[in-house]
């Protein structure tokens, strides 16, 4: 490079530096140019999260294929009027979001911050409402793995003592006085007709696994009961919670991110950071945002509204 | 460049250099936009009570599918968007369709084995293999 070039690039960073935008960071020559290329990463991220979701919604498709008694079954354990208002609540939330991203735009601070608010109100009841579902699950020990009450009074999966490590584990679990009732194994009901060719025109009786309290087998609309599955099926039933707690956990993790992110926004807004020639920001917390939205809107049918 | 969006262009700061040009969402669209995703979410609901055999999943789907594709294009601003942005989603979205469609290929190989309710079993095989 010459001197003189080095001296013409020096003077025009110079003369830029002059007048610019303080929000122009340097390596860009124009705020276009720099909300262009931060829109463009953002997308690229959202992939990376399209891509992540996509690995667990293949784990429900396999799944659900070699499966769909367990998933009819154990879906009616979920709660459909929490979670078709969830999808409301989280529908309303990005509405608010995308206003928030047009009052940016125009360089309206106090509506833009009524409508983080807002957005930050609606991520706070969806979780809210998330909760009162998980503590539900939680109580009733319908939970992951070994913590779920198909998996330990299923007398084919509940655990066995064959070590002094497991009995130990076992113990410290018996030692809440709660959780001794629950994992209380009833014993099999007799059909008269076993073995015989009317066993198959009985209908089954309606047993539901020992330890989930009254209250939440009232509230099991059974369209489908616990003993029409196969028995190698009821061994399965805890399979659905895992999967519903992971995707559906992974996406309260988004939730509680973007509520961190738009808080952050919500306090640049407040300083009067944005205005009509910088609002990226706003922009991109809002794209995070409908993003989880959109993984709710297809979590919500596959997991609350299996027919 | 279409003339509405130059027509849009034609209120804020034409020649500025400090400009960023971006598309602001009316109010009527982002109002009906999210009339139109309430009731698809009632839809969905209503559907999923309706006997449907297999139509069920797929009704849903479809479903997700254009409430998905009304947050994409309008709250998201993709419809207004650098085209590329618009190839990059795309192309998650048929990598995550293969990554699914191909392990569904090997999971459709496997039927009920009839010899041990809930348990499958390969197509090819006759009993067990």
């Amino acid at each position: 490079m010459s001197s003189t070039e080095q001296t013409l690039a020096a003077d025009s960073h110079a003369g830029h530096n002059g007048h610019h935008d303080p929000h122009l960071a340097h390596h860009f020559d124009t705020p276009e140019q720099q909300y262009t290329s931060g829109k463009l990463g953002m997308w690229m991220f959202l992939g990376t999260e399209v891509l992540m979701f996509g690995g667990l919604f293949c784990a429900y498709a396999v799944y659900r294929h070699n499966h769909p008694e367990v998933f009819e079954y154990a879906h009616q354990y979920l709660d459909r009027k929490l979670g078709a208002i969830n999808t409301l609540v989280l529908i309303t939330s990005s509405l608010t979001m995308a206003w928030g991203v047009r009052a940016a735009q125009m360089g309206k601070r106090g509506l833009l911050v009524a409508l983080l608010l807002l957005t930050i109100l609606g991520g706070a009841g969806f979780m809210f409402i998330k909760t009162i579902e998980y503590s539900t699950k939680w109580r009733e020990h319908i939970f992951i793995g070994s913590g779920n009450v198909f998996y330990e009074s299923n007398p084919e999966t509940k655990p066995q003592s064959v070590n002094g490590l497991e009995e130990e584990a076992l113990h410290i679990n018996e030692a809440k006085p709660e959780t001794v009732a629950t994992v209380k194994v009833e014993p099999d009901v007799v059909d008269p007709n076993a073995g015989t060719p009317d066993a198959a025109l009985i209908k089954p009786p309606n047993i539901t696994p020992a330890g989930l309290s009254e209250k939440v087998k009232a509230g099991v609309t059974e369209r489908m009961s616990y003993n029409s599955l196969v028995k190698q099926d009821q061994t399965r039933v805890y399979t659905f919670f895992a999967i519903y707690f992971f995707m559906t956990g992974l996406h309260g993790v988004h939730v509680l991110v973007g509520m961190g992110l738009i808080t952050w926004i919500l306090v640049r807004a407040a300083r009067n950071e944005f205005g009509p020639t910088y609002f990226t920001p706003v922009d991109l917390v809002g794209l995070y945002w409908h993003l989880v939205d959109l993984i709710w809107i297809f979590l919500f049918p596959l997991l609350y509204l299996i027919h | 460049m279409t003339t509405a969006a130059q027509a849009s262009h034609d209120t804020d700061h034409d020649h500025d250099p400090g400009a960023v040009h971006a598309h602001i969402m009316p109010p009527r669209i982002l109002l009906g936009v999210y009339g139109a995703l309430v009731v698809l979410t009632v839809l969905t609901v209503a559907v999923a009570y309706l006997e449907l055999g297999k139509l069920n999943i797929w009704a849903a789907m479809i479903i997700a599918v254009i409430k998905a594709s009304l947050v994409v294009l309008y709250f998201m601003h993709l419809k207004y968007d650098n085209l590329f942005n618009g190839v990059v989603l795309i192309t998650a979205l048929i990598f995550v369709a293969l990554f699914i469609a191909v392990t569904m290929m090997d999971t459709a190989e496997y039927k009920p084995n009839e010899n041990q309710p809930g348990t499958r079993v390969m197509m090819t095989s006759q009993n067990g293999g």
